[in-house]
């Protein structure tokens, strides 16, 4: 009945970080290159080992498939289980994460000259981190692995971090911890709650997500307190407008690798969060902060795009884009219908693509020239054609250009919103526009003009691994803009079912 | 052959993929580029030939071809469905038969360019948006297309990024900023029009129950909107002449033949909705005029070759839009149509006589040009003929009936309207002839040691000499009551498919008749040769003749030469207001949003300093605390006990 | 174990000399713990700082021997008394660990000069 997958996504990297921790490896270079080497194994390993939930958890699929559970530990009568599972909410940000993880293992060591043993380390412990956020279904394995995943970044940031970097990670720790806090008593009120499951004699306490998720019934007022708990942690993690300070700094501090993971899928546990807890759980409050949560997210877009504008740093460019793009999914989840969910869904995978291609970018020319700002740079596509080609598809996926992914997903969204609220829906499609403005901006002063500096004209092109890195993440951003149903079919039951339980309160 | 429709957008995004591997080999294989885009667009237009004889005799159906599901959502199903009716064969069958001239010619053009291999994947990339945006079933489908062949504008408009300072790489992205302004109307059209009807195919939309009127007109003003945007009209038409900064073939094929008219089509394949708001129609008809007397006017006073012939393009596609608010909506594609043949002719002559002078595009410094290339000079000439209307010229008979059209949709607003048409087309003739004068005729005005004008190569002279003939001949194609009864083909292939609306026939009958229609005829014709006419005299020794009279209608020449300053209004009026504001937000993010976080850090960090003086590391202190607390917790609960 | 060993002694013959009262044995244990309370605070050096943790400890030891007392020889009490006693030893040993390696670093066992933690 159990199956075994789950639990080898989340202890492969982990185990592979203990491998790396212990192994005896010695040369010239301390054995980095065989760290490496071992690292990127277990990296490819872990993306293949999750391969098959995507021909397991095929078009139309339901409810909780590749489930693991096993007894943890016991609490007066509170049986604590260590749950796993894969549904159509989790199954395509899980191989998001092992995809991206994979390729910011093959692309880290140009920026991570020393302490390759423990960046190593953390960047797996962080891998197995997050895998188990997206796949855990009890409370207690949910929040010890949403804990477990912010200590690595902490150190990525705080080790291999820019100047500013000690203020970026504590800012950053002290804002997730925060809200992890408020999650954290909502959990435990939640669990101490007796739960009536059918079949069952009576009353009975349960840390299980999806009983939780099946039957809790809970009167408006206590909804609302435990909501807002839940939704504050989520918020800041997506960041959502106001509380997304952290981010830019986080962003422009990180390594690249530290960015690329953080953008491609940190964020989006945030909005998973709300999908996965919020909706179903406190169906009343939901439908009572719909219309603040729309807001929030329109600001989101709207504020994140004009300080994107503003930016002249490429790589706090980006991050503020990120605000920008992530505003839409909590636009689209509180819209509360098949089409906002949906859209949100296949815009957390859309962006977990389009923004760590635009970073890995913007590293690669940091590792060369040294500076981010954008006045620097100019007339790159004379002498880095295949960087100009990266960064243009990179640049249409995130504006929206429909035939890639940032369309269908922006698209489902604006039309789902548009149909829970039309002004909202109206002048978030306006927001269209402000993307173009700035994304269209950063990539003419980039790329093309003339070259003007002399240390541009001796940049050198991408080499081949590093287009190689690249290449994947292109041709899912067309994958996705192509056949967008392909991912949608695996989504929409699960959604459908989240979407039922909040009508239901309606 | 519906089974076969995928074809005619899969082969030019299959040539561009190779043209694109071409691209990367780089060296000798940048050349077999040309070959390869033409074929490709070859077979696109010969499966489009056949397409359209299928349909041909029962207009009223439709070829549908329906591929794989592309989006399918809750109640929302888009499937990638094609759909080729007389409508959109026929401007299939433009959009890939001029689009095949226009690659041909860019084999010669761009052959000695580094980036060739690009550019021709970039041109078939564009023509597979193309069919994609005309073949398209659905709205989203087709705004695949619409913001596909935005995009490629964009990239061919910088082709040549880093030339001037990198001002084409600035054109471009105006001109994809200013569509996505447009496309943000489409877009909330859309999403009206799903509400409404529950589905975006069109198709199910036309056989849909009307909309109240009220939501009709909001819907139809987005759509148009939309429009605004991809055909240059008021008031986003400010991108198309700087558009102009791209490869020429690039004008003559995206911002003269097809892409431009794109606005027009989407409005005539939803003309069944047009015709449910009159107030929308109204508008389109009234923003069409406007659009081209101002376009008109600006083209009077500006140097530059392909300026010139970009706010003509402005000027035609606003008559395009004249027909489609008077309810002439075939009109309207006849003209989209013999406007295709004859502004890619000139688009393309105007790039053969830039290419022969060593890249110079200010007519002011030509000059006699006739005698050193003759095809293109002959060439030249019809297609500005027929862009003036000179009498049985294909220009001729579409302008000719949307002006018909217009005075005859009935009411007093149709004479103004008329008027504002008439007007326009003396100002198209003048400014027409004007250029060619300037250009062909007169003395030679450039430097003849440093520059040697010669005949463009027979790869680019062939496309112009098809493009005379179709530009001549095109007006076989909707033939006049006047002249044969029953003699407007495109009319009677078309109208099975567009709807019928006269916005303004409620103010009354007119009760013009054939004879009237010969009547306005003979008004076109002689307006036409009197524009002509002005033009070579007054400019046939070029330009110092009429600096006299520029001196002395300074502010008028001012004025027209600046563009009526819409570019610098925008920028003053939206522009520096919205840039400022987006330095705002970033004054406000960092200092108020990100100032309060670091306030309640630093709240924090003060308590801990008042509080940390009780922390002095002595032991023997800190069991004092304790002690005392302890002491006095006991004592209180002792007390409690009592 | 030691619970039903105790429970098969007999518990009448058990009941310890009644001549001291059990309030007596709780001043002592007061006494000897204000004392220990009393040393802690107040000596400065480390070594008798030590002993008076020792000495709160034992009378912490005697209260709860005074209690087992009062209630027939109630074990848990006892138990309680030996398991501190144990505590105390790993305490002393771990204890006089730190004050050596103190007293290495810094060649002096006044607590006074002990004030790293100063906030």
């Amino acid at each position: 009945m159990d199956s075994s997958l789950p639990l080898i996504l989340t202890f492969l990297p982990l185990a592979g970080a203990l491998g790396i921790l212990v192994a005896p490896v010695r040369g010239r270079d301390g054995g980095a290159a065989s760290l490496w080497g071992f690292a990127q194994l277990i990296g490819v390993a872990t993306f293949l080992a999750s391969l098959p939930l995507w021909f397991g958890y095929g078009p139309g699929e339901e409810g909780v498939k590749f489930a693991f559970s096993a007894d943890w530990f016991r609490f007066q009568t509170l049986q604590v289980r260590f749950a796993l599972g894969v549904d159509g909410l989790s199954v395509l940000l899980i191989l998001l994460t092992t995809l991206v993880s994979m390729l910011v293992l093959f692309s880290a060591s140009s920026h991570i000259k020393d302490r390759a043993r423990e960046f190593l380390f953390w960047l797996l412990v962080m891998e197995s981190g997050m895998l188990g956020v997206f796949l855990a279904l009890d409370f207690f394995t949910f929040y010890v692995f949403w804990e477990v995943m912010l200590i690595p970044l902490y150190f990525i940031i705080g080790i291999w971090g820019g100047p500013r970097r000690r203020y970026a990670t504590i800012k950053f720790f002290l804002y997730t911890m925060a809200g992890s806090v408020l999650m954290l008593l909502a959990i435990v009120w939640l669990v101490s709650h007796p739960l009536t499951l059918p079949g069952a004699g009576g009353p009975a306490l349960t840390s299980s997500i999806l009983d939780h998720t099946a039957h809790l019934r809970l009167p408006a007022s206590t909804q609302t307190w435990l909501f807002l708990a839940f939704a504050v942690a989520f918020l800041i993690k997506v960041p959502a407008v106001p509380f997304h300070t952290w981010l830019p700094d986080a962003h422009v501090e990180a390594p690249t690798s530290g960015s690329v993971i953080l953008a491609g899928v940190l964020l989006k546990m945030g909005t998973y969060g709300l999908i996965r807890f919020c909706l179903p759980l406190f169906p009343l409050a939901t439908l009572d902060f719909a219309p603040i949560l729309m807001g929030i997210g329109l600001v989101g877009l709207l504020y994140g795009a004009f300080l994107a504008w503003a930016q002249s740093d490429l790589k706090k460019l980006v991050a503020y884009s990120s605000i920008s793009h992530l505003g839409p999914i909590v636009l689209g989840t509180f819209a509360l219908n098949a089409l906002g969910l949906e859209g949100s869904v296949l815009q957390m995978i859309s962006h977990g693509l389009a923004t760590p291609a635009l970073f890995l970018l913007v590293g690669m020319i940091y590792e060369r020239r040294h500076t981010r700002e954008i006045g620097d740079f100019g007339g790159l596509a004379r002498v880095m054609p295949r960087f100009a080609f990266f960064l243009m598809l990179a640049t249409f996926a995130s504006v929206g250009l429909p035939g890639l992914s940032g369309f269908v997903g922006e698209f489902m969204i604006f039309l789902g919103a548009f149909q829970a609220s039309p002004w909202i829906g109206a002048v978030a499609a306006a927001g269209v526009i402000f993307g173009a403005v700035y994304m269209l901006s950063m990539m003419r002063r980039v790329a093309f003009g003339p070259l003007r500096s002399e240390e541009n004209r001796r940049l050198k092109d991408l080499s081949l691994r590093e287009s190689l890195v690249l290449v994947p993440l292109v041709v899912l951003f067309v994958w996705i803009g192509v056949s967008p149903s392909t991912f949608t079919s695996r989504t929409s039951k699960t959604l459908a079912q989240i979407q039922a339980k909040v009508e239901q309160a309606r | 052959m519906s089974d076969y429709l995928f074809l005619i957008p899969s082969l030019p995004l299959l040539g561009a993929l190779l043209c694109g591997i071409l691209h990367a080999r780089g060296g000798k294989a940048r050349d077999l580029a040309g070959p390869v885009a033409n074929l490709a667009v070859l077979g696109s237009f010969l499966v489009a030939v056949l397409a359209f004889l299928e349909i041909r005799g029962h207009e009223a159906e439709a070829l549908v071809y329906e591929g794989f599901t592309w989006i399918h959502t809750g109640t929302l199903l888009l499937p990638f469905k094609l759909h080729l009716d007389a409508l959109s064969g026929f401007m299939a069958l433009i959009v890939t038969g001029v689009g095949l001239l226009i690659h041909f010619y860019s084999i010669g053009y761009m052959a000695h360019d580094e980036g060739r291999a690009k550019y021709f994947a970039y041109l078939n990339l564009f023509v597979f948006a193309m069919s994609l945006l005309i073949l398209g079933a659905n709205l989203p489908l087709l705004f695949v297309g619409w913001e596909g062949v935005g995009a490629m504008s964009y990239l061919l408009i910088g082709f040549w990024y880093d030339k001037e300072g990198g001002w084409p790489a600035v054109a471009g992205q105006k001109a994809f900023i200013a569509n996505r302004v447009g496309d943000m109307g489409f877009l909330i059209g859309m999403f009206l029009l799903f509400t409404n009807f529950g589905t975006l195919d069109v198709a199910a939309m036309k056989e849909a129950p009307a909309l109240s009127g009220g939501v009709a007109t909001l819907i139809c003003l987005l759509l148009f909107l939309g429009a605004t945007g991809k055909s240059a009209q008021i008031p986003l038409f400010v991108w198309l002449p700087d558009a102009m900064a791209g490869p020429t073939p690039v004008s003559a094929l995206i911002h003269a033949a097809t892409m431009v008219t794109a606005g027009v089509y989407m409005v005539c394949r939803m003309s069944f909705l047009f015709v449910q708001s009159p107030t929308a129609m109204a508008v389109v008809a009234v923003v069409g005029a406007v659009t081209a007397l101002l376009a008109g006017t600006i083209a009077l006073a500006q140097r530059d070759l392909k300026k010139v012939l970009a706010y003509s393009t402005v000027s035609q596609l606003g008559y395009m839009f004249l027909a489609c608010g008077v309810g002439a909506f075939s009109a309207a594609i006849f003209h989209v149509g013999t406007h295709a043949f004859f502004k890619a002719l000139l688009f393309l002559g105007a790039g053969s006589v830039i290419h022969g002078m060593h890249e110079e595009q200010d007519a002011f410094r030509m000059g006699g040009l006739r005698r050193h290339m003759p095809i293109t000079w002959i060439t030249f000439l019809v297609g500005g003929l027929c862009l003036a209307g000179f009498p049985l010229t294909s220009g001729f008979f579409s302008k000719d009936e949307i002006l018909w059209e217009t005075v005859s949709s009935g009411g007093s607003a149709a004479y103004a309207l008329w008027g504002l048409g008439a007007l326009t087309a003396l100002l198209t003739a003048f400014y027409t002839f004007r250029l060619v004068s300037l250009t062909f005729l007169g003395k030679e005005r450039f430097d003849p040691g440093e520059v040697h004008p010669h005949e463009s190569p027979w790869t680019m002279t062939l496309p112009l000499v098809i493009l005379a003939l179709l530009g001549l001949g095109g007006g076989l194609m909707g033939l006049p009551a006047v002249f044969v009864e029953d003699g407007n083909w495109i009319h009677h292939l078309l109208s099975p498919v567009l709807a019928e609306g006269r916005p303004f026939a409620s103010e009354g009958g007119h009760g013009l008749d054939h004879a009237q229609e010969g009547l306005f005829m003979v008004y076109s014709s002689i307006i036409a040769v009197v524009g002509i006419l002005a033009g070579l005299i007054l400019y046939r020794n070029g330009p110092e003749r009429m600096a006299g009279l520029a001196k002395t209608f300074r502010p008028v020449h001012v004025l027209l030469a600046g563009k009526w300053f819409v570019d610098e209004i925008y920028q003053v009026c939206i522009l520096t207001p919205l840039a400022a504001l987006s330095r705002f937000a970033g004054w406000f993010d960092l200092g108020i949003v990100d100032g309060l976080v670091n306030g309640l850090g630093r709240l924090f960090q003060g308590a801990g300093f008042l509080v940390r003086r009780v922390q002095d590391g002595h032991i023997q202190s800190y069991a004092m605390w304790m002690a005392g607390t302890t002491t006095v917790v006991l004592a209180w609960l002792v007390m409690q006990l009592w | 174990m030691i619970a039903s060993i105790l429970a098969v002694l007999p518990a009448a013959e058990g009941i310890p000399n009644p001549s001291i009262p059990t309030s007596w044995v709780l001043l002592l244990a007061a006494l000897l713990f204000i004392l220990g309370i009393y040393g802690f605070l107040v000596r400065r050096d480390l070594i008798v700082v030590f002993m008076s943790i020792e000495l709160m400890l034992n009378a912490a030891n005697l209260t709860f021997l005074a209690a087992a007392r009062e209630r027939m020889l109630d074990p848990e009490g006892q138990v309680y008394a030996i398991f501190v006693i144990t505590v105390a030893a790993v305490e002393a040993a771990v204890g006089l660990a730190l004050l050596i390696a103190w007293f290495r670093l810094r060649a002096t066992l006044d607590v006074e000069t002990a004030v790293e933690l100063e906030g």
